[in-house]
């Protein structure tokens, strides 16, 4: 495997509702702030990658635009998934292991708040049993933390996560949800959709997140601290939510078990959980101890760019490592209803 | 290149048709998928990895639909990749496969891409008012037509070369049995006559809307130096994008399609095109697009492209044979169309391209393009290992 | 829904009609709210890019050639010439505009990127490239926030541009 780091990483404010600015404008300084920073000339930089999703903003080739913020003049080798950016990440992981090429740009963007995202995503369901019934976002969610209780949890173990997170929130800048909750004030609120309160959903959010890449001797010529990727993996599960255990995640298991991030010691770990109780059951299924620091920025139950959040996630803990915060950091990615997909990527520092 | 040698080994296509009521997404995809299992000689549990593409999700209604094909392309317990690069996806989705194999990261990796277009209204996905521009968008045809003209005007090429390209890629056509349009009695005369859609384009001169999938089973050199039937070997790859406007572009003959074409020549050391390569399968969703291409892609010189066509140098039996398999213009499931140019070049390198077999294929070239003539994705497969 | 058909049972079920309705409250965006607040006023605002020099229209906010920001304020004349254009022949679901009708791509005096308008008060088979238009613009009481305050363009009479012109436009 070819050494490949992360050199530099940018994000946007997450917000409820960028209305002043465009997909373009929203993107085009975090990804002029993570070439930057990265040290490597934008015109040296070869290859490309984004990850978006045409159906947040409802109109086709959402990612055709989001090229504009690139500057993409002479043309660029560039290509796009339909997908989370951790897993345009992933691509470009890939094409530097060919060897031919050292430096990669990879970047996310999405604005939940042009449509009902919650109605949005319920379109991704089976289009012959689910999505005619409209399931939304939340209720899913609802059912998964239902099966994670009966497993014989309770909700003051979530308190305590909804808890640390807003706290961590509070601190990052870059968050949209800032204010603090308790775990007593929290058990006190209102359900939404039972199991679920208002305190365990993210909120709506418009963001874009941008990570360059760079691999071997390119990277290790660098002056700035790089967060080394030491292995990455993603696995999906079976669509039907009825066809799995809904309480753990094997994919998340299996992909950590791939990506060699079972049994490390890691200081830090990003959980992509856009509902509070997905943290529990990614952390369980990633077999995290009480010495690993999870989501010091707060999360994606404070701030959700949804296609942008994933790549947050491995560019806080990726972040984390190049600030010396971590030695071993994870960051993990998920997709699809109730945790159909994830992504694990383990970082290190050093040469 | 300095990066894993890797072949396809097995190819599935679907019977390309309008509708395809007989089965549902999952059921397309599957049936090309089983049929390129099967030419490999595998099973579903050999395959590692699934990379799966298609254009806009809104062609069938279903938001980022690898979660729910996932169960049917045997996916569980696997990586799944989605691609989409616009038109260029099914070409975009391939060369990601090959990279996983070259990039040593997998073994046996299987691609596939699809479109079922019944299912939604392809025109009316492509056609979307955006809030604040006049709404003048008519589908592909009238972004594409405009480019047309401009290059008619600046090749002097005679009107009569589009309409022969549409009854060359008809009668190929009429030699695969996979291919959505089968017309018998095409001639020049029912192009001429057909109606003129978006000036200049008639609608003989226009692909069809298709429903489809095509498959690849791509492998390592372990697993394609042990088949029986030969693979196709992969000997270059190349993707380039542009922006869609930005001042003082060239849409008709984008810069991108010439970088891609080069990097890839240069990959496989071709210096000499035209000669070099025994057949293309070019994507050509207007009956212009082949002169076009062929001078974007270096097969004749700027402005010359519409001469090949006319001297018949891109038919069956000429010394460039383009889209063998009737091409675009007789099958067009869009996020499809860019794996079977992909996939037809591969199967005439293994010589298992029946009817529409050029003899002593060599070398052939699968070539893709999407958006606003800015995506590019390219491959050349050769019958013999790369040296 | 309440509509009953006899169903042959035996039949296989080969479509489910589903549809789907999502709506949307779209950005334009900062440049684009600029140019559209522009129209209103009848003013065509493109935008220079700082690096290339080049000017855009409508602006997009950045130089898609150069991947920066653009801010520099251009207005342009109504008037431009026809670079290249196709005759609309097909019906679609949607469509909003009698057919036949003819889309050009419009190049303004003073940009470097032309935009696809409507062609009007003028035949089909009498559009020219290189041929001089001007913007006629929506009744007062029709001004709309978009491109579409600018009812269509219609020829000048002035003589054609020579293809040397604008040959670098096409």
């Amino acid at each position: 495997m070819r050494d490949v780091a992360v050199a530099s990483f940018a994000q946007s404010q997450s917000v409820r509702r960028a209305d002043e600015t465009n997909e373009v404008e929203m993107l085009m300084p975090v990804v002029a702030e993570a070439v930057a920073e990265s040290g490597i000339p934008k015109k040296e930089i070869e290859f490309t990658i984004s990850g978006s999703c045409d159906y947040l903003g409802g109109v086709p080739f959402a990612f055709v635009s989001g090229l504009d913020a690139v500057g993409a003049w002479p043309p660029i080798s560039e290509s796009h998934v339909e997908m989370d950016g951790a897993w345009a990440l992933y691509e470009a992981w890939v094409r530097l292991q060919h060897g031919d090429i050292d430096t990669a740009l990879v970047y996310s963007f999405g604005k939940s708040s042009l449509g009902n995202v919650t109605e949005v995503l319920s379109q991704q369901l089976d289009p012959y049993y689910l999505a005619p019934l409209w399931p939304d976002t939340v209720s899913l969610a609802a059912l998964q933390a239902r099966a994670w209780l009966e497993d014989g949890h309770s909700d003051k173990e979530i308190a305590e996560i909804v808890s640390k997170n807003r706290l961590n929130a509070s601190k990052n800048q870059y968050s949209q949800i800032r204010s603090q909750i308790s775990p007593q004030e929290y058990l006190e609120r209102p359900y939404r959709v039972d199991p679920l309160r208002i305190d365990d959903c993210p909120p709506i959010s418009d963001g874009a997140s941008a990570i360059v890449l760079v691999a071997g001797d390119r990277a290790r010529s660098l002056p700035q601290k790089l967060a080394w990727i030491k292995g990455i993996d993603h696995r999906i599960e079976p669509h039907s939510i009825g066809a799995r255990d809904l309480s753990v995640s094997v994919s998340t298991r299996l992909a950590a078990q791939k990506a060699g991030a079972i049994g490390v010691e890691v200081d830090v770990c990003e959980i992509h959980a856009p509902f509070s109780y997905q943290q529990a059951i990614i952390s369980e299924a990633l077999g995290l101890g009480a010495s690993t620091d999870i989501n010091p920025s707060g999360g994606a139950l404070c701030a959700n760019p949804i296609m942008a959040a994933g790549l947050i996630r491995i560019g806080e803990a990726a972040q984390a490592v190049m600030d010396g915060r971590a030695k071993t950091a994870i960051g993990h990615a998920t997709a699809g209803p109730c945790l159909q997909q994830n992504l694990v990527c383990l970082l290190k520092g050093g040469n | 290149m300095g990066v894993n040698p890797s072949a396809v080994v097995g190819i599935g296509q679907t019977k390309y048709n309008s509708v395809r009521d007989d089965v549902s997404i999952a059921g397309l995809c599957r049936e090309a998928a089983k049929r390129a299992l099967e030419d490999a000689e595998m099973s579903w549990s050999d395959i590692e990895a699934v990379v799966i593409g298609k254009a806009p999700d809104m062609f069938e209604g279903v938001v980022m639909p690898e979660a729910y094909l996932a169960d049917a392309l045997g996916a569980a317990g696997k990586p799944i990749i989605r691609v989409h690069t616009a038109g260029s996806v099914g070409g975009s989705t391939a060369l990601v496969a090959a990279s996983l194999v070259q990039g040593a990261i997998h073994e046996r990796v299987l691609t596939v891409a699809f479109e079922k277009q019944s299912e939604s209204d392809a025109m009316w996905a492509l056609s979307r008012p955006i809030p604040f521009s006049p709404p003048t968008l008519a589908g592909a045809g009238g972004y594409f037509a405009p480019l047309i003209r401009a290059y008619i005007r600046r090749s002097g090429a005679p009107s009569h070369v589009g309409m022969m390209v549409a009854v060359k890629d008809r009668k190929n056509a009429l030699k695969n049995p996979y291919a959505h349009l089968h017309m018998e009695d095409i001639s020049m005369e029912k192009v001429e006559e057909s109606p003129m859609l978006w000036d200049p384009i008639r609608y003989l001169e226009t692909c069809p809307s298709s429903d489809g999938a095509c498959a690849m089973v791509i492998a390592g050199e372990k697993t394609a130096s042990s088949k029986s039937r030969t693979p196709a070997w992969i000997h270059a790859t190349a993707m380039r994008s542009e922006p869609t406007m930005f001042a003082g572009r060239d849409a008709v003959n984008p810069r991108a399609g010439q970088d891609c074409a080069r990097d890839l020549y240069s990959q496989a050391g071709i210096t000499n095109p035209r000669k070099q390569i025994d057949m293309a399968e070019i994507y050509v969703p207007f009956s212009w697009y082949e002169p076009m291409w062929m001078e974007n892609l270096g097969f004749a010189d700027l402005g010359e492209g519409w001469k090949m066509t006319e001297e018949g140098a891109t038919a069956l039996d000429g010394d460039l044979p383009v889209n063998c398999s009737g091409g675009v213009l007789s099958t067009n499931p869009i996020g499809a169309s860019g794996m079977i140019r992909f996939a037809e070049a591969a199967l005439q390198v293994r010589s298992m391209a029946g009817d529409h077999q050029v003899p002593d294929c060599n070398l052939a070239m699968g070539h893709a393009y999407g958006g606003g003539s800015q995506y590019f994705a390219m491959w050349l497969v050769g019958a013999n290992r790369p040296t | 829904m309440a509509e009953t058909e006899a169903v042959d049972p035996n039949a296989p079920v080969t479509k489910i009609s589903t549809p789907i309705e999502l709506t949307y409250r779209f950005t334009a965006g900062r440049a684009a709210s600029r140019f559209i607040k522009g129209l209103l006023d009848k003013k065509i605002l493109g935008q220079r890019c700082p690096e290339c020099l080049k000017v855009y229209v409508p602006p997009r906010g950045s130089c898609a050639a150069c991947g920066v920001p653009t801010q520099e304020e251009v207005e342009l004349p109504p008037s431009g010439i026809v670079t290249t254009f196709c005759v609309v022949n097909v019906p679609f679901y949607g469509q909003k505009i009698k057919i036949p009708y003819v889309t050009g791509t419009i190049l303004l005096d003073g940009a470097d990127i032309g935009f696809m308008h409507l062609l009007q008060e003028v035949e089909a088979d009498e559009v020219r490239m290189g041929m001089r238009v001007e913007a006629i613009w929506q009744d007062e009481a029709d001004m709309v926030p978009g491109l579409e305050s600018i009812k269509y363009f219609r020829p000048t009479g002035e003589p054609d541009a020579p293809y040397d012109d604008y040959k670098e436009y096409v």
